[in-house]
């Protein structure tokens, strides 16, 4: 045991020392309070507003200027339903599609990318042909193709989004396991007998965890937008349902006579996309001194 | 030189065959039929109207006719176009598509590269941060959202310019897709060309130039730019593939007649040959132009086709 008044020398951990520049860089903070007050905003979405997503106001203008008496903040679309309360579901949409598809290009490409590196030699160069050739394709027109051939189903659009955006996380996790699986403590494990698939499971993956990190929060904004993109030309979310893409869509095309239906949707948009950004940016100087 | 052109070839050409086949195989299992109605026809003719259109035969036979017909420029006939083929709607939206996405290429480079340039040779100025700032905004706002808003600022309330159409090529009409266009990739390149600047600016060989006695600006011009600008040369390809799905959504939204708005009404509309055909198109674009990058790259920069 410490004797209590001794003093006790606490090293910082990698994750202690990454936190510590992570909350000095006052963008990566303003954005993560920004980034919180929206999600907080979307889990909350039904309990702040005397409105319901789906259901016309009877009462007032289709569609209508914000007007605070009949708390319709951000006005009513072409439906009469409550911009607000339909902004923050698209959000909700918008959020979830760019986590669970995220999720998906994460379990493929980390993977792929690990059992590429650790078995190196021709398994890894045939893998990593294969990846420079879908490099190379044209993925929205497919997930375009998909869409149109099978139906705007919302699983749909997570498998197809994660499934095109895994290729950079495998070649970032493969060149991170090259780098570690010449270290003592893989051969360690291969020593004592533990067996491939074990090693690359249990002690490469986590070790490639901060590039993965600052990666994912890097692709939730580009899975976000790549939903907007397709809902925005009608192939994405489907009515009642909304998504910021499908209401900045409607908002476009009655811009001239209400323009907050396009304003207030493309602002929260805007915004989070912003948000992420600055968080991956400011993860990767946290997690990765020597990049600055 | 030529080894190197040769397996860059033979690398595409597989490529380009995996896109048709799996757009072929999709759209064969797609649920619903071209000539799936409300009224029920005879078997008889029904039976008559697949063999008209051969799709009596096995599917491998049909593959193969498909490819034949793709190797002689034809795309079959649209669902919902009458009279025309969808090798006619790319040859008649083509041209537009064409002169959008090579202005905003043009576009992007050289303000990119400008901006970008001077922000590195400025660094940590005011002009650099702003350069910066404004690329970050280039990058998070999608073009979706900037478009109507540039529309809504220059055209309805400023009336400077049309909102939409295409008024026959009229310059005035195109001046507000080819930037919504251009944005994001000017600012990419700018990110990109500033942190390759930065990097050359720094290196032994400029030292030397400098230390020859030379001035700044041959310095900047005749060596550093030549080595800075290999990584905006390499992002040439994914920036035609970003161009051309951006023009997508620039001609839906300024209602311009390129292949960009067909390919949106036939997904719409689900006019499987007007999609696939569009797809496939597109694919030998980009293919092809990633093609001609990389071998710009090859020549420019010795040391790639050593590896």
């Amino acid at each position: 045991m410490v004797p209590e008044d001794a003093q006790i020398i606490k090293g910082r951990s990698l994750w202690q020392d990454a936190r510590r520049r992570l909350f000095h860089n006052k963008a990566a903070v303003v954005s993560m309070i920004l980034l919180g007050t929206i999600v907080i905003l979307a889990i909350f979405a039904p309990y702040l507003s005397p409105w319901a997503y789906d259901d016309p106001d009877w009462g007032y203008d289709f569609p209508g200027p914000p007007n605070f008496e009949l708390h319709h903040w951000f006005g009513t679309d072409g439906n009469g339903r409550d911009l607000f309360v339909r902004t923050l579901f698209g959000a909700r949409v918008s959020l979830l599609v760019g986590i669970l598809a995220t999720f998906v290009s994460l379990l493929i490409g980390v993977t792929y990318g690990a059992t590429a590196g650790y078995l190196g030699g021709r398994t890894d160069n045939i893998m990593m042909r294969i990846v420079d050739v879908l490099y190379s394709l044209p993925f929205m027109f497919f997930v375009i193709l998909l869409m149109v051939f099978f139906g705007r189903n919302i699983f749909l659009i997570f498998i197809a989004l994660g499934a095109v955006q895994w290729l950079t996380m495998a070649r970032i996790v493969r060149g991170q396991t090259i780098s570690i699986k010449k270290k003592e403590f893989i051969e360690a494990a291969h020593a004592v007998g533990v067996s491939n698939w074990k090693i690359i499971f249990r002690h490469i993956i986590p070790n490639v965890l901060g590039p993965v990190i600052v990666y994912m929060t890097l692709t939730i904004p580009q899975v976000i937008l790549t939903e907007s993109f397709l809902s925005f030309l009608g192939l994405g979310i489907q009515e009642p349902l909304t998504s910021w893409g499908v209401l900045i869509s409607e908002g476009a095309k009655q811009m001239e006579s209400s323009p907050w239906l396009l304003i207030f949707p493309a602002v929260f948009l805007a915004i989070t996309l912003f948000c992420f950004n600055f968080i991956g940016d400011g993860l990767r100087d946290a997690l990765d001194p020597k990049d600055r | 030189m030529l080894a190197y052109t040769l397996r860059r070839i033979g690398s595409a050409i597989p490529t380009l065959l995996f896109i048709i086949t799996i757009a072929f195989f999709m759209m064969r299992l797609a649920p619903g039929g071209p000539f799936d109605r409300e009224r029920q026809l005879p078997p008889e003719i029904e039976a008559n109207i697949l063999r008209a259109y051969n799709l009596d035969k096995p599917v491998y036979e049909q593959y193969f006719d498909y490819l034949i017909n793709i190797m002689h420029g034809d795309f079959g006939p649209s669902y919902k176009y009458l009279d025309f083929t969808v090798t006619d709607l790319i040859t008649t939206g083509f041209p537009v598509s064409l002169r959008l996405g090579m202005s905003a290429i043009l576009l992007a480079i050289f303000v990119g590269v400008f901006a970008g340039t001077i922000a590195a040779l400025k660094q940590n100025s005011v002009f650099d941060y702003m350069v910066m700032g404004t690329a970050m905004t280039g990058i998070a706002i999608p073009n979706f959202v900037m478009a109507p808003l540039l529309a809504l600022i220059f055209g309805v309330y400023l009336s400077w310019l049309p909102v939409a159409g295409w008024g026959g090529g009229a310059i005035a009409y195109q001046v507000m897709p080819i930037i919504t266009l251009a944005l994001p990739q000017i600012a990419y390149v700018a990110r990109l060309t500033r942190g390759s600047m930065v990097e050359t600016m720094n290196s032994n060989f400029i030292r030397t130039a400098r230390a020859k006695g030379l001035n700044e600006r041959i310095v900047v011009i005749r060596h550093a730019l030549k080595g800075g600008l290999l990584p905006v040369i390499s992002y040439l390809g994914p920036a035609t593939a970003e161009i051309i799905t951006g023009s997508v959504v620039i001609e839906a939204i300024f209602d311009i007649p390129g292949i960009g708005r067909y390919f949106v009404n036939g997904a719409l509309n689900r006019d499987y040959p007007v999609v696939m055909g569009v797809v496939i198109f597109f694919a030998l674009l980009i293919i092809t132009l990633n093609l001609v990058v990389d071998l710009i790259y090859g020549f420019l920069d010795p040391r790639v086709k050593v590896e």
